[in-house]
């Protein structure tokens, strides 16, 4: 188990580091100066090699990628060319604005779509199955964007229930535990859950549909058992899977969602990446994408240490 | 004559699908108190549909049964509910073919057995956990107090058997079922199996259907010997009768298609053809285009029962009949 466990957090160094790699890489395979945006359009060769050489974009690629690595693991991640503001502090409060988004998105998708799953493997082809299948695909299927201002249209325009975007009143960026902040929460978080609930609906109910279809479950049966009983041997054999599934759409979650926080002005890291994106802020941008590809890797790393303690098949070293 | 354990009258079973599948058309059958009885037949013959409609195990939406069912005097048939619960691992078990897939892979075998005993004896989980560890005993799994803590995944294939049928023992059932459950298992282990279920079988003193479709195992294991073919039971005597004295051509064509005695190099004896599809209920002998001694009567209606002996049971049209205008009704002594 203690081998296993080790095991899995050394493996995560050299996948950190390859996500660094391509995170550096991508923006600068992107075409176009970074400087073109800061830079006055009259600005002599000279001027603009003193700006070049401020920002250390003079310097051969790979001292530039060891330099912002080396930096980056010291918590700096340069300054923002756009608003001249540490990368870090950005990111940061970004950050902790989408993941509020998605603790209240997780909330709403994970445990309905586990329950839907769960029903509808359960109820296979019957009436049950088939309207729940429905709402999966559509969560799927419907661009959340559109799902977003939908949702706007009905409940802020026609019904003037909840507020349309922003993330406070007063157009407030801090977050507060109170109902003022919350009703700014409720529209994006629903428009965020749908996907990712529609697609644990649909690994759910696949699974939960195959290990029913299993021998032992008749055995489970034939041993006497009623059906409640077997109901709970059901779930822990599909905890396993469900987990990574939701740590999988985890994962994405927390990465915040451009679309959805364009749409509803939510200060996270989808709305400064979009940003970064249309300023050419090649700082801003390159710290972002590290951040969430870091997220990733966390997730993932937490479900593998999950999944051992739910399912004895993984303990073996 | 002592009251009987199992007391089958004409079966039947039917699913329904993309094309309806009659599986077993009109099979009697009865087991005395502590008495093995095999049920032998090819794959799709029915036998092992007919073990899982005495567990009342075949999906209920798909499947059409009629007929009546006793076991230890209780009506299957009529079970509902939690009385189902209750005769399905109390009065009657199963061990299944694969105990890989038979058996939940998530939980430890110590698990599995108690869950049973708990739910079926009403007592604590430590207590079941006890009866557990007796039962892996009586199985003789090695190091029994480790193995309680396994998961199947961990045990080979003999062990896992022998936990299935520590499970399906645990809660004293009057009847067992055994569905093939030697055929997964290799031929050194099989014959231990095999022994370990007899000297049970003794012990306990219950009843055991066993279904296989190796006659080795059934000589091996079994008092009677009822023979299963495109879903009817076609033959039923003791073990030495089927052996020595098999009345139905088919019994005879199984007999003659083994191994023992075969110089190498020669062909095997095999029954010529494929078995029927079962889409409708049989008019006439289900095996009579395959039978080297059918006559037009055989294929013209559905054979007699006869009667040779006590206990014994043939469904064939007698030989001198065969070939008549009429079916005679008269149960002949050579059939």
């Amino acid at each position: 188990m203690l081998i296993y466990f080790l095991q899995r957090l050394v493996s995560v160094i050299p996948v950190a580091l390859g996500v660094s790699l391509i995170c550096f890489m991508l923006v600068h395979i992107a075409p176009g100066d970074p400087l073109t945006a800061v830079m006055p359009v009259d600005a002599t060769a000279e001027q603009q090699a003193e700006m070049r050489a401020a920002y250390g974009f003079d310097k051969p690629l790979p001292v530039q990628f060891v330099l912002w690595l080396g930096n980056a693991l010291t918590g700096d991640l340069g300054t923002s060319i756009a608003s001249g503001r540490p990368v870090a502090d950005e990111v940061m409060r970004a950050v902790g604005n989408s993941l509020i988004l998605a603790f209240f998105a997780s909330a709403i998708g994970f445990p309905l779509g586990i329950l839907f799953g769960f029903l509808a493997g359960t109820y296979k082809n019957g009436v049950v199955d088939k309207v729940i299948t429905g709402i999966a695909i559509a969560g799927v299927s419907v661009p959340n964007y559109w799902l977003g201002m939908v949702l706007v249209v009905i409940f802020s325009v026609s019904l003037g229930w909840l507020p349309s975007m922003g993330a406070g009143p007063g157009g407030s960026t801090e977050w507060a535990w109170d109902w003022e902040h919350l009703r700014f929460i409720i529209l994006p978080a629903i428009t965020l859950a749908a996907v990712p609930m529609g697609i644990v609906t649909r690994t759910v109910r696949a699974l939960v549909a195959d290990i029913r279809s299993n021998d032992f479950v008749t055995a489970l049966y034939a041993k006497g058992l009623m059906s409640r009983h077997v109901v709970a041997h059901v779930i822990r054999n599909a905890a396993p899977t469900a987990l990574s599934v939701v740590g999988i759409q985890l994962g994405y979650l927390l990465g915040g969602s451009i679309l959805i926080e364009t749409v509803f002005n939510w200060p996270g890291t989808g709305f400064l990446l979009s940003n970064a994106i249309f300023q050419r802020d090649l700082p801003l941008l390159q710290g972002t994408i590290l951040v969430l590809a870091l997220f990733f890797v966390v997730t993932n790393l937490l479900v593998d240490l999950a999944q051992p303690l739910i399912d004895p098949r993984i303990r073996r070293t | 004559m002592t009251e009987a354990l199992v007391d089958i009258r004409n079966l039947n079973v039917r699913f329904h699908g993309a094309r309806t599948v009659h599986a077993v058309n009109g099979l009697d059958l009865s087991l005395k108190p502590g008495e093995v009885l095999t049920i032998l037949g090819e794959s799709g013959s029915g036998k092992s549909v007919t073990l899982k409609a005495l567990l009342r195990l075949l999906p209920e939406k798909r499947t059409a049964i009629s007929g009546a069912m006793t076991v230890d005097g209780i009506d299957v048939m009529s079970l509902k509910g939690r009385a189902l619960a209750d005769y399905r691992g109390g009065t009657t078990s199963m061990i299944f073919q694969e105990p890989m897939l038979a058996l939940d892979p998530v939980y430890t075998i110590g698990e599995q057995i108690a869950e049973a005993v708990c739910r079926h004896k009403g007592i604590s989980r430590s207590a079941g956990m006890d009866v557990a560890l007796d039962m892996l005993k009586k199985v003789r799994i090695p190091s029994p107090e480790r193995r309680l803590k396994n998961y199947p995944h961990e045990m080979s294939g003999g062990m896992r058997q022998r936990a299935m049928i520590a499970l399906a023992l645990s809660c004293r059932p009057k009847l067992l079922l055994a569905d093939e459950p030697t055929t997964a298992l290799d031929a050194t282990v099989q014959i231990q199996v095999l022994l370990l279920l007899r000297e049970l079988q003794k012990e306990f003193g219950m009843g055991i259907i066993f279904v296989t479709h190796d006659i080795g195992v059934a000589v091996e294991i079994s008092d009677r010997i009822a023979v299963m073919y495109a879903g009817t039971l076609i033959e039923t005597g003791t073990t030495r009768e089927i052996i020595r004295d098999a009345r139905h051509p088919y019994t005879r064509g199984l007999l003659a298609a083994n191994l023992h005695d075969v110089t190498p190099g020669t062909r095997l004896e095999a029954i010529p053809g494929a078995p029927p599809a079962l889409d409708a209920r049989p008019t006439a002998c289900s095996f009579a285009p395959r039978c080297p001694e059918a006559g037009p009567v055989c294929s013209a209606a559905l054979p007699p029962v006869l009667t040779p002996g006590a206990g014994r049971r043939v469904v064939c049209v007698p030989k001198a009949d065969r070939f008549a205008g009429a079916t005679s009704a008269a149960p002949a002594v050579n059939a």
